[in-house]
């Protein structure tokens, strides 16, 4: 028997990520936003400088400092300059740090001769805000597929290499955040494409080799319908028959051509997709919950898609 | 001047880098490009492929990619029914293995190569943390042109969270090794001398990391400043290919609002560079018809009166009274309605990329799954001309 998604949202740290196109920001919004409206104090926090998440919750450039932008909703985006600063300030006492002289410039070497260090700072800050409850959730736009791994073993990564120091007593608590089930967990979305389809199920593989942290869902997106039934497609193979379309096209006129057609490029790109649905289903076998998004047949993108996916999203956890 | 495809290009450049955000099908593009170049000319041609799909190995009839160059047979363009005029190798880029084939050539001396493979924040910096990426890909493309080995070199960018961001990473790398503020801090490292204690920065800097890891960084750049001269040398070498007249790029694209997005950003870039952008390639595009409007109307009417259009076509089409037309019709009327949305979606896309190069070439929808080397032709094919 398979696991189930149904308690996602009772998780407090979900990291959302995915192939690049996929609709990860989207989303990742799309369960910020549900949550928020089902009453739960929500951060959304994007990780990539690429502010596409505003887009999608219908707002200006995000910033360190969180804002709301719907009641209970709550967006940031991460700033690794600052989440060392405020760490700073948070462990070391004031004047020490007066005398530093101005944290960018040791940050420009921190940040990119030491490993991993861009990645705690993230991950940290996330953790951070879990652990201190000041969201009932916190959800993540993760980095892409191919970075998340070293960010969520980050913590790890840090300890082997750093064996003593304030860092290294920072690491502890926050894998025990990480690595506890019940708080939190990894969202994997995807579509039902080639690429996808294999970047998750070696993603899984690999945060399964390398971490101890739950992945709590893979959520299937933009699932194209299948628009006929068994008995369906016979009568349709009828329609489209030469004989079909002539009779058809009698009452109609030649434009019915065209409608025929589309209708047949729904069947084929639905077929398309099939075999890679399989494949992920078979992947995962049933280690790890599944949800389906449907693909959205809608004019609007931003804040009208995330409200539209959260529902979908809702629906799919039973809400 | 406007061309009509990509057989001029191939013929005239020598390097074409295959660019676009992640999941809008620039690897395939690259293979079928570097396919259908070495099936056309005359030519010896490499495809640099970051992390292709397993179908698209087999597709090649290679078992595996790897750091080594390898051949397609003429078999396995026989099968497809084509005489290849040049030759196609494939290679993958293995980041790992790249890094340690850069330390091995730039390293001074046997002592100073060992230590630095061994160095523990090395091993972490070229596996597990992977923005090092971008820049081994480009160094790979530029020591393989430099090689002479091959008439043209078809490469596909890493998925980087930005298409951007390999462009810079020679000259990110060049500047990080000559940054004061590296210097400044290994100083006192070289010289046991200073009492590092002293130094306000350091004594935060051991509080929050502590001192081992401190002096496994420093050692790590010490021994890779040794390197310096050569990394900022091949830096810049590798800058001047890419904006060198025998580059071309390719912006490969769908019509989906976020990738239209950072195409459009990446034609700007490459074009206030001055760059070579040989052509926008727009993938996946839903045909036209999808937009016809007395299609529209014919639509319309079969989801609103299936049911009376049910009865007129029932007995002229010889479906059975137990057979679910109504439905059907109405479905035939939706699906056309919905997909045309997105048609829509696609069509003000396209009307808002403005800046477009020349030659902007389409692949429709479903044509882009390739199962096999034919497949990558006829892709190619469509392309070329």
């Amino acid at each position: 028997m398979g696991r189930s998604a149904l308690g996602l949202l009772e998780r407090r740290l979900l990291f959302v990520t995915g192939k690049g196109g996929v609709g990860k920001t989207s989303v990742a919004a799309s369960i910020g936003w549900l949550a928020a409206t089902r009453g739960q104090r929500t951060l959304v926090c994007e990780v990539d400088a690429k502010g596409n998440l505003a887009d999608f919750l219908g707002v200006g450039p995000l910033q360190f400092d969180p804002v709301e932008v719907r009641p209970n909703l709550f967006a940031m985006a991460m700033d690794t300059e600052a989440s060392l600063r405020e760490y700073l300030r948070l462990n070391l006492r004031v004047p020490l740090v007066a005398r530093l002289g101005p944290v960018a410039r040791t940050f420009d070497f921190v940040a990119n001769a030491a490993p991993g260090v861009k990645e705690i700072l993230t991950v940290g800050k996330l953790a951070y805000e879990v652990r201190e409850r000041n969201y009932d959730l916190v959800v993540v736009d993760a980095p892409a597929t191919g970075h998340v791994v070293g960010q969520l073993a980050s913590p790890v990564a840090i300890n082997d290499l750093v064996k003593v120091g304030l860092v290294r007593s920072q690491t502890d608590w926050m894998i025990e955040l990480l690595t506890d089930a019940d708080v939190t967990g990894v969202v994997v979305v995807t579509i039902p494409e080639e690429m996808p389809t294999t970047e998750t199920l070696e993603l899984i593989e690999r945060l399964q080799a390398e971490t101890d942290i739950d992945v709590a869902s893979v959520v299937v997106n933009r699932v194209l319908p299948e628009i006929f039934s068994r008995p369906e497609a016979a009568v349709f193979e009828q329609l489209r028959s030469s004989a079909g379309i002539d009779v058809l096209r009698g009452e109609l006129g030649p434009a019915v051509d065209e409608v025929v057609a589309g209708a047949d490029l729904a069947v084929r790109l639905r077929r398309s997709r099939v075999a890679h649905l399989t494949r992920l289903r078979e992947g995962l076998g049933g280690d790890v919950p599944l949800l389906y998004l449907p693909f959205l047949f809608h004019r609007a993108h931003g804040v009208r898609a995330t409200s539209v996916l959260a529902d979908a999203i809702g629906d799919e956890l039973g809400y | 001047m406007a061309t009509s495809g990509l057989e001029q290009l191939c013929s005239a450049k020598e390097v074409v880098v295959s660019t676009g955000s992640g999941g809008v099908g620039k690897t395939t593009v690259a293979a079928s490009v570097a396919a259908t170049a070495a099936a056309q000319l005359d030519a010896k041609v490499l495809v640099l492929t970051v992390d292709p799909a397993k179908r698209l190995a087999s597709a090649l009839g290679v078992q595996e990619f790897g750091n080594v160059e390898t051949q397609v047979e003429r078999a396995a363009f026989e099968q497809a029914g084509v005489d290849p005029a040049g030759e196609l190798w494939v290679a993958m880029l293995d980041t790992k293995q790249s890094w340690d084939d850069l330390v091995r050539q730039h390293a001074p001396d046997a002592a100073t190569r060992d230590a630095i493979l061994a160095n523990p924040l090395y091993q972490n910096i070229t596996g597990r943390f992977v923005q090092s990426h971008d820049y081994v890909a480009m160094e790979r493309l530029y020591e393989i042109h430099a090689s002479g080995r091959y008439d043209l070199v078809v490469v596909d960018t890493p998925p980087t969270r930005n298409a951007v961001d390999f462009l810079d990473a020679p000259d990110r790398m060049a500047d990080f090794f000559s940054s004061p503020l590296l210097r400044w801090l290994i100083t006192p490292y070289r010289s046991r001398l200073v009492n590092l204690a002293s130094k306000p920065f350091y004594t935060v800097a051991d509080r929050i990391l502590g001192t081992q890891f401190l002096e496994d960084i420093a050692e790590f750049f010490i021994l890779f400043q040794t390197m310096y001269d050569g990394f900022v040398e091949r830096a810049r070498a590798v800058t001047t290919l890419l904006g060198g007249p025998q580059t071309t790029f390719l912006v490969v694209s769908t019509l989906e609002v976020a990738p239209a997005r950072e195409a459009e950003f990446f034609l700007d870039l490459l074009a206030g560079r001055r760059y070579h952008v040989g052509a926008l390639v727009l993938n996946r595009v839903l045909p036209e018809f999808l937009l016809d409007r007395s299609a529209t109307a014919v639509a319309r009417r079969l989801t609103h009166d299936a049911a009376d259009l049910s009865e007129v076509f029932r007995s002229p089409l010889g479906v059975g009274d137990d057979e679910p037309l109504e439905s059907v019709l109405g479905q035939v009327g939706q699906s056309y309605l919905d997909y045309q949305v997105v048609a829509r979606r696609e069509a003000e896309q396209r009307a808002e990329l403005s800046s477009t190069p020349d030659l902007c070439l389409t692949v429709p929808a479903l044509e882009g799954d390739i199962h096999s080397l034919g497949g990558l032709l006829d892709l190619g094919g469509r392309l070329w001309t």
